[in-house]
């Protein structure tokens, strides 16, 4: 038996391939949504996976440094690396800007890191040029995606940073690409004002009697300095040593420095399951809309397609053709322009994923799941198209 | 009668029930013998299209009978559990228009019938091209219907119409798009396929052109039939002029 679905197919192969093509875009954008919200999770994994700590030791009752701000004294570290199983714990600060460069901005999540070595928590682990942070100031290592170069130098408030590294997958939750500084910089960064508002609170600091009594001379120069320097941080990053369970090491230092601790396996949860939750959410309803927006697309076109043959459905009707073989013609119709509409979304969506100004990524897990919601949505989609052509009267055929 | 052809006694439909039911047809009574070329001829409303139906088993009559030769298929109730076999295997349709479908090739129209019955591709094509050949489109055998004359296109359908070697063959109006000499062009085809394949072939038309080549003429007024019986008399079923 022919294929009445494929002759008409390559019949009218203009009319399937333009239909073909306008549904593959918008299958196009659905893939890219779903890459959208892999790239998210992806991202808030890279994170964790390059800040190389096994525990992220924070504020108590926050759920920081990621989802919340979170505050420690920056020497809490010490107290921490002293407890059992812990082999490194090094301070970090996040800060998200504007980063300038060139009369250019670019915004970036500004890391503080600790003076120490590769390898250490919170440091890049690896470079695709350059060198790391060697001096105490004024250097950065920048992800690739801020577009910086070796040798540029980069205003972070009032400072002017030389980035001699470039890494790359340095990403923060939210996409953005990290910039390295080091840890005393970016305590700095965080607290620093402008000079206007230090003179105006060094004024009403010296103006404050409590502050400036006449029989404590050194009190008002504490306070100022107390003022002016930042000795928090938000995070201590810990690696623990073998042997050691993150769930034990993570307990004695709750339970000994009234912190909150969380492994990986909670900061996961905290990234994907609150950070990104309404993101995720927000291209969930996006890729149910789309989803409808394709299955009433398909089925408005195989239901047009149908009605253009109504005449030689009812002739076939009228020469014995089983009902079958009809609805049989119109699914694979709606099958073969959902396979034209995927094979070409899968290409747009391919080739569109690296334009897009965050990180798309485009899982075959996903493809595979949209190329059988595609073929779903198809056969659902020309069910309609079939009810009105098996109601179609052979008796149409002969007229009168 | 014996052997193919087909037989109609009273057959009537009546549409709707009561006050407004319709009788579209009051009593027909047809023979058409296996390789006889019969038209039927009949002014708007009287029931031509019915009886077309009704023959074509798309509609079911009232009451009456209908057999194909032997073969009753319709006596006051279908006797024949899938029409839809019966119409494909045993009933030949041909159209005023030639409704060819349009994104098959000549060959692959005529051969779909024969497919459609469960006869191998190549086979069905052997018998299309055979066809073909005896209605001289065979030269068009690879061409898509758009790109035939009208002409071919129903010579095309009438091939179409006899590919299962049907018993009988319904063609309503088959001359109606077509000037004189094809429309008699294609009376001689019907009459030398009846010949050739024993087949009953009754044309329902109204042109005026054809008529006179039916050796046997029915007339349909009121949802009866009368036949012809030579200088504008007719004759009823009891085979009384009228």
């Amino acid at each position: 038996m022919i294929s009445l679905a494929g002759r008409d197919i390559l019949h009218s192969w203009g009319k399937f391939v333009f239909t073909g093509i306008g549904l593959g875009l918008l299958i196009g954008v659905t893939l890219v949504m779903a890459g959208v919200y892999r790239g998210m999770v992806d991202d808030g994994k890279v994170l964790l996976d390059n800040s190389g700590a096994d525990l992220w030791v924070v504020q108590k009752n926050t759920l920081g440094p990621y989802a919340e701000s979170s505050s420690l004294y920056d020497d809490l570290y010490r107290s921490v690396l002293a407890m059992p199983g812990v082999a490194q714990a090094a301070n970090v600060t996040y800060l998200t800007m504007q980063v300038q460069n060139n009369n250019r901005d670019v915004r970036a999540m500004i890391v503080g890191i600790m003076p120490g070595e590769v390898g250490q928590p919170g440091w890049p682990p690896q470079l695709v040029a350059g060198r790391q942070i060697t001096r105490s100031h004024y250097e950065a290592v920048a992800d690739i995606a801020t577009g910086f170069k070796l040798g540029d130098t980069v205003d972070i408030r009032r400072n002017r940073y030389t980035v001699v590294g470039l890494t790359r997958r340095m990403v923060s939750s939210a996409g953005d690409p990290m910039v390295f500084i080091p840890l005393k910089d970016a305590q700095e960064a965080q607290f620093l004002k402008d000079n206007d508002a230090i003179l105006q609170q060094r004024r009403r600091t010296t103006e404050n009697p409590a502050f400036n009594r006449p029989g404590v001379p050194g009190l008002l120069d504490a306070v100022i300095a107390s003022q002016s320097t930042n000795n928090y941080v938000n995070a201590i990053l810990v690696r623990i040593k073998p042997g050691y369970l993150s769930h034990d090491v993570g307990a004695n230092i709750v339970r000994w420095q009234r912190l909150q601790v969380y492994d990986r396996v909670q900061m996961e949860a905290i990234l994907i399951g609150k950070l990104i939750a309404t993101s995720a959410k927000q291209i969930g309803m996006f890729l149910v809309i789309l989803a409808v927006v394709s299955a009433t697309i398909v089925a408005f076109i195989i239901y047009t397609l149908t009605m253009d043959k109504i005449r030689e459905i009812a002739v076939l009707k009228l020469l014995g053709t089983r009902n079958r073989t009809i609805a049989s013609m119109i699914m694979q119709q709606a099958i073969a322009l959902g396979v034209i509409g995927f094979a070409v979304g899968k290409i747009t969506a391919t080739f569109a994923a690296p334009l897009f100004p965050k990180y798309v990524l485009l899982v075959p897990s996903d493809s595979l799941v949209g190329f059988f919601a595609v073929l779903v949505i198809c056969v659902l989609a020309s069910l309609i198209a079939i009810r009105m052509a098996l109601k179609v009267d052979p008796a149409e055929a002969i007229g009168g | 009668m014996s052997g193919k052809g087909i037989r109609i006694e009273d057959l009537k439909k009546r549409y709707g029930t009561g006050d407004a039911a319709v009788d579209a047809l009051n009593g027909v009574d047809m023979q058409v013998a296996p390789g006889e070329v019969v038209g039927l001829i009949g002014p708007s409303g009287s029931g031509k299209s019915t009886l077309l139906k009704c023959l074509g088993a798309v509609i079911e009559p009232s009451s009456g009978l209908m057999a194909l030769g032997d073969e009753v298929i319709y006596h006051n109730g279908w006797k024949v559990r899938d029409l839809r076999a019966l119409r494909r295997d045993k009933i030949g349709f041909v159209f005023q228009a030639p409704y060819l479908i349009p994104f098959l090739d000549v060959t692959d129209n005529v051969a779909l019938l024969p497919m459609l019955a469960g006869i191998p591709n190549d086979e069905a094509r052997r018998r299309a091209v055979e066809l073909l050949t005896a209605l001289d489109v065979q030269h068009r055998a690879r061409a898509m219907p758009s790109r035939l004359s009208g002409g071919e296109q129903q010579r095309v359908a009438i091939a179409r119409g006899l590919v299962n070697r049907p018993p009988i063959i319904l063609a309503d109006e088959p001359t109606a798009a077509l000037d004189s000499e094809r429309a008699l062009a294609v009376i001689r085809i019907l009459e030398d396929m009846a010949s050739q394949f024993e087949t009953a072939i009754i044309v329902v038309t109204h042109d005026e052109k054809i008529i006179p080549t039916f050796k046997r003429t029915y007339h349909i007024r009121d949802g009866i039939t009368y036949e012809e019986a030579g200088e504008g008399r007719l004759l009823n079923s009891a085979g009384k002029l009228t």
